[in-house]
């Protein structure tokens, strides 16, 4: 078994452009995720069964399935139907980015609202009390207090959940999308090289997510000054 | 989607690709456990060369995502076998076949998981039980099988259930490299009925089904392994 440099030099530049679209995944799944969470999370931490019901449902789906079943199903399960195909949304629904991102942000927006559900639960009772007896409304309570509390507390669970959506997007490539897994099981088949080629992509993914748990260390330590200014 | 189930006779196709699937996570299961162990023990070993391949092994592949570890294994090896095959003087190409394949690239990737888990639970086990073997005599192996393991499973067991979990849905990710199991059943049946909808419908539906029933039978295995502790805490 030979060692062959000169692949990694010719293609990393490829590599490169595929890494970039990984990014471009996960970063905007995850902004998306999380917009749906906040509704899920809020409903699913509801007392009312009739408010809570579907949003469990969903969470239940999309975390009891793998996420490939997810992908085929939205890229190639959507077109069995007609009224799909004849749609306005076809166009989105028939390019495999739009697919991959949608399914994504789905699955991670369930996973997300479960992670937040838990961070509403663990908001201290005395606070919200404090705040309904200063006389907030309780929309008031919800944005003032248990919202930025229950942020502080999901961020190191959410930084996780990024990391997972960060392996989650080479699935992707089995939507033909050419994103970092993609770009290099192309390589691959064209220059019959998997132990280089591997090696490099691995090597990607390792600085993309030692990049964002950099990034989340810092977003943690902004949010939680406060904590330090008289410690 | 009701109103439109029909499988064109591909129903016990699917039902054996279920079973391929379930024999294929019980056996990464295995493999798993046994590297899970063996890193958690290697980590918190006294031994450096051992902690680094422990921290080296589970960085690795925790930083890496699934399916490149199931492309590495099937792909990677493939040149690293027929090289050793060669050295005994084989000519032929040597490959894993996808189970084979399979079963060590999910093993690989629950025991990375399965190894902080153990590693967690090391741990919590108080040195006082451990003196108190050595003081009855016991020998190191004695000690790791009659006071340490039977605890670890106690307090391991809610996280290695997660995995497990997380481990019967990847298992969908070895369809890419051609076992015939429910994801991939799914597609010949698409293949054959052009209803992918219908059959990956179905095909997430027998998932979820494994996922409860996988859940139930956590929770009954979390009651037998805290029995004494029930009893003696409150």
């Amino acid at each position: 078994m030979s060692f062959d440099l000169s692949v990694i030099l010719s293609y990393f530049p490829t590599l490169l452009l595929g890494a970039w679209l990984t990014v471009k995944l996960v970063i905007f799944s995850s902004i998306a995720g999380v917009c749906l969470a906040f509704p899920l999370g809020l409903g699913r931490s509801s007392p009312r069964l009739a408010v809570k019901a579907l949003p469990w449902l969903f969470i239940f789906f999309f975390r009891g399935t793998p996420l490939l079943v997810q992908l085929f199903l939205v890229y190639y399960g959507l077109a069995q139907f007609d009224f799909v195909r004849t749609s306005i949304l076809w166009p989105i629904l028939r390019d495999p980015y739009w697919c991959a991102l949608i399914t994504m942000a789905l699955n991670t927006g369930a996973y997300i609202a479960e992670i937040l559900r838990g961070a509403i639960q663990a908001v201290p009772r005395g606070e919200i009390e404090a705040g309904i007896s200063v006389g907030m409304s309780k929309s008031l309570v919800l944005r003032r207090i248990v919202l930025p509390r229950a942020i502080r507390i999901a961020l190191p669970a959410y930084s996780n959940e990024v990391i997972l959506m960060l392996k989650c997007s080479a699935l992707a490539s089995t939507i033909t999308l050419l994103e970092l897994t993609g770009t290099a099981r192309t390589i691959i088949a064209k220059t019959y090289m998997p132990v280089e080629i591997f090696l490099v992509t691995g090597v990607f993914y390792l600085v993309i997510s030692y990049c964002l748990v950099k990034i989340f260390q810092a977003a943690e330590w902004r949010l939680n000054r406060h904590r330090r200014a008289n410690g | 989607m009701a109103s439109d189930m029909n499988l064109h006779g591909f129903g016990p196709q699917l039902l054996a690709g279920a079973i391929v699937t379930l024999q294929l996570a019980m056996a990464a299961l295995c493999v798993g456990l046994v590297l899970g162990i063996l890193g958690a023990l290697s980590k918190s070993s006294s031994v450096t060369p051992l902690r680094m391949l422990g921290n080296g092994y589970t960085t690795i592949i925790r930083g890496i995502p699934e399916l490149l570890v199931v492309l590495v294994v099937y792909f990677g090896s493939s040149g690293a076998l027929t090289a050793i095959a060669a050295l005994f003087g084989h000519d032929a190409f040597v490959e894993l076949d996808p189970f084979t394949a399979g079963t060590l690239a999910l093993g690989l990737t629950f025991g990375a998981y399965a190894t902080e888990v153990f590693r967690g639970a090391l741990l919590t086990i108080p040195a006082g039980h451990i003196e108190a073997a050595q003081s009855l005599g016991l020998g190191r192996w004695r000690i790791f099988l009659r006071v340490i393991l039977p605890q670890l499973w106690r307090i391991a067991l809610p996280g290695l259930g997660n995995l497990f979990l997380v481990l019967l849905k990847d298992t969908s990710l070895i369809s890419v490299i051609g076992l015939d199991e429910l994801m991939r059943k799914s597609q010949i049946g698409t293949g054959f009925s052009k209803e992918p909808f219908t059959f990956f419908g179905v095909a997430a539906l027998i998932y979820l089904g494994m996922t409860v029933i996988t859940n139930g039978i956590l929770i009954l295995m979390e009651r037998h392994a805290n029995r004494g502790y029930r009893r003696a805490g409150t």
